[in-house]
């Protein structure tokens, strides 16, 4: 066990430690509010991606029903306004709700069925929060929202480096809670499906009840991700910041970080939310065109090269390092685990999703 | 009237649906071969209609002046899926192929990687300083394809029903196109070959079969036929943009899905039911549902016929 704790702690020390060498407010806070938010985004996807193997497109849906679910019921447009704390946790809950409607009666679909059904999810997801403008205020989103308050004291939003703290908080609580799932009862169901769900149903688990409790679960954390991705901004944003490109975002954070592992997701997170958002948006000050978004040559802003860079920097990792960058390891590796599951193919364990 | 305004939805959709199509089988193609969902085809298809562009703008052409054009238009098929088909075989030499041992989520990244390249390619196209592109000031705005082939109908003029000789273009290259896949995959050497590696490429390759040179044929057709859709999607809609490719890759990639992936006929049953589905929600409901609609109907389907409409429903082996 401790070995596998080291990356994890010296992410949490890192990232404790860095406000110190930075002021008080800019583009470093930003930039950090997002990597946590990915993160926590990304550890949903990872019990349903990485331990459990099931391929979803969607993510984005998740972390938008989170984000409307606490606007609706915060916001002082709507009769509930159940305040910061109780609105996250509800949000969590009618994420695992939404996760287990969708579950229900798709979980039984091979690997890429299930893939495009959350793909199309995501879609779906996104017509209605567009349409019902009644409801969802259509692309002016919902605000404002309200601030967390711990024992009286309130944290505004001009107080960066506090939500930068908040937020490390809940991660942490997160990471805690998924690496206490990955050991338990249910985690290690959620692996011996991922390797061969016929030999674990062999053994008595389950398969379609155990990826349910996954899929549930995985939303769940989501959803409070998209919960305080909307807090953060005061407001959920316009729909099209939940679109497919954000479900990518997540999916490639785990693939880069290391599919199934827990360090690698908040490495994943940090290496490419943080390449989005502070090494695009340095070049961009490095060539002073950020201020004319039209300038007449497209080659000269280097917002422009995004995606050819981003494009790039996923076809070389998986390349160079197929199994990301913090890979998992092995079951039984570090000693005080069991065996693993037996019958797995040659280092499948990193990369078993889609089977 | 009523009858009038469902027929026209019906040419409409079956038209869009037999263009989903040509991009469908790529997608399908490459699916039943190495079991990946090649996220860069749409933009590939995108990529076949600035091309296509460019060269009207280089030739001068902007309209349609009888004979000529005929010419023109095959010119630019012919350019189109030259360069889709290289550049698609290009994509699985360098991104694909490496990876094939490392598992289909690598692969599936890869291919994402590779659909985020082409359309930033896309964008800078885009703002190449040619007429065609407005001057290239606006790279990212969606640019004006001439109308080559006139919009006159063909019934008439007092007809309520239109068939243009647009709707007659897509029907006259995509049918051939399509049987004449048909014969390659049933009746050739080569078609053998792409079965068998489908089938199982470990046997294939026992078999003598050069598994890769077949893949790679595989894509140079796929993308051909993606070449062949971008132009006459562009002749149809007369409107391309760098970020089309999302969306036509969406509808072709559910089509597949819809109609049983890895199977020919079935993608293209698929696409006509998407195109026919997207035509009738555009004509009877609100356009801003359409695409709830189409998704829906794909998750239906996909829950209770779990292999689509034409796959087969493949026993897991144990």
């Amino acid at each position: 066990m401790r070995p596998r704790m080291n990356p994890i702690l010296i992410f949490f020390a890192v990232a404790a430690a860095l406000p110190m060498f930075f002021g008080a407010t800019g583009l470093f806070y930003d930039a950090f509010q997002s990597i946590f938010v990915f993160a926590l985004v990304g550890l949903g996807l990872n019990i349903i991606t990485g331990f459990t193997g099931m391929l979803n497109l969607g993510m984005a849906a998740f972390m938008a029903i989170g984000a409307y679910a606490f606007a609706i019921l915060t916001c002082d447009i709507y009769p509930f306004q159940v305040g910061f704390w109780s609105g996250l946790l509800l949000s969590g809950f009618i994420g695992a709700l939404a996760g287990f409607l969708i579950g229900a009666p798709t979980l039984g679909l091979s690997g890429d069925y299930l893939a495009i059904v959350t793909m199309g999810f995501g879609e779906i997801t996104l017509d209605v929060l567009k349409n019902l403008e009644a409801i969802t205020k259509g692309t002016q989103g919902i605000n404002p929202l309200p601030r967390p308050t711990i024992g009286g004291w309130t944290i505004e939003l001009q107080d960066e480096r506090s939500w930068y703290y908040l937020l490390l908080l809940i991660l942490g609580v997160a990471v805690l809670f998924v690496r206490r799932l990955e050991r338990s009862r249910t985690g290690r169901a959620w692996l011996s499906i991922r390797e061969d769900a016929l030999a674990s149903q062999c053994m008595g688990i389950p398969p379609k009840r155990t990826r349910m409790i996954a899929f549930a679960t995985g939303s769940a954390v989501a959803a409070v991700g998209g919960a305080l991705f909307a807090a953060l901004l005061s407001s959920t944003g316009e729909p099209n910041s939940y679109d497919f490109q954000v479900s990518i975002l997540v999916l490639c954070i785990i693939i880069v970080g290391g599919m199934g592992s827990v360090a690698g997701t908040l490495v994943g997170a940090a290496v490419m939310v943080g390449m989005n958002a502070i090494v695009l948006v340095k070049l961009a000050d490095l060539f002073g065109s950020r201020e004319q978004g039209a300038s007449s040559n497209v080659l000269a802003s280097p917002n422009n090269w995004k995606f050819l860079i981003f494009g790039l920097a996923l076809i070389l990792v998986v390349r160079v390092k197929p199994e990301g960058l913090v890979p998992p390891r092995l079951e039984g590796e570090s000693g005080a685990q069991p065996p693993a599951p037996p019958k797995s193919q040659s280092g499948a364990a990193a990369q078993g999703a889609g089977a | 009237m009523e009858l009038d305004f469902f027929l026209q939805q019906l040419i409409t959709g079956l038209s869009n649906g037999m263009i989903i199509a040509l991009i469908a089988i790529g997608y399908t193609m490459v699916y039943g071969i190495i079991e990946l969902i090649n996220f860069a085809h749409g933009d590939l298809f995108m990529l076949g209609s600035f091309l296509a562009l460019t060269i009207l703008g280089a030739l001068g052409i902007d309209a349609w002046t009888g004979g000529s054009t005929w010419f023109g238009v095959l010119l630019l098929l012919f350019c189109s899926a030259v360069f889709c088909a290289g550049l698609n075989w290009t994509i699985e030499r360098v991104a694909y192929r490496p990876l094939r041992a490392s598992g289909k989520l690598s692969l599936l990244v890869s291919a994402i990687g590779a659909s985020f390249i082409l359309v930033n390619l896309g964008l800078f196209w885009g703002g190449l300083p040619m007429e065609v592109f407005a001057g290239g000031v606006a790279a990212a705005a969606p640019k004006d394809f001439p109308p080559l082939v006139p919009n006159t109908n063909l019934l008439g003029e007092d007809s309520l029903v239109q068939v243009t000789p647009k709707d007659l273009l897509v029907v006259g290259v995509t049918l051939p196109l399509m049987v004449g896949l048909t014969w390659i995959v049933t009746r050739t050497r080569l078609g053998k070959a792409m079965r068998a590696t489908a089938q199982n490429p470990i046997a294939a390759r026992l078999m003598g079969i050069d598994t890769d040179r077949v893949i790679g044929a595989t894509f140079l057709l796929g993308g051909a036929l993606g070449g062949f859709a971008s132009v006459i999607y562009a002749l149809y809609n007369n409107t391309i943009s760098f970020q089309m490719g999302y969306r036509a890759g969406m509808d072709a990639f559910t089509a597949a899905v819809l109609g049983g992936i890895g199977s020919m006929p079935g993608a293209v049953a698929g696409a006509l039911v998407i195109g026919l589905v997207r035509a009738m929600s555009d004509g009877y409901l609100e356009t801003r549902w359409t695409n709830t609609i189409v998704f829906g109907i794909l998750v239906l389907i996909l829950i209770f016929r779990p292999s689509g409409l034409l796959g087969s429903r493949a026993k897991e082996k144990v």
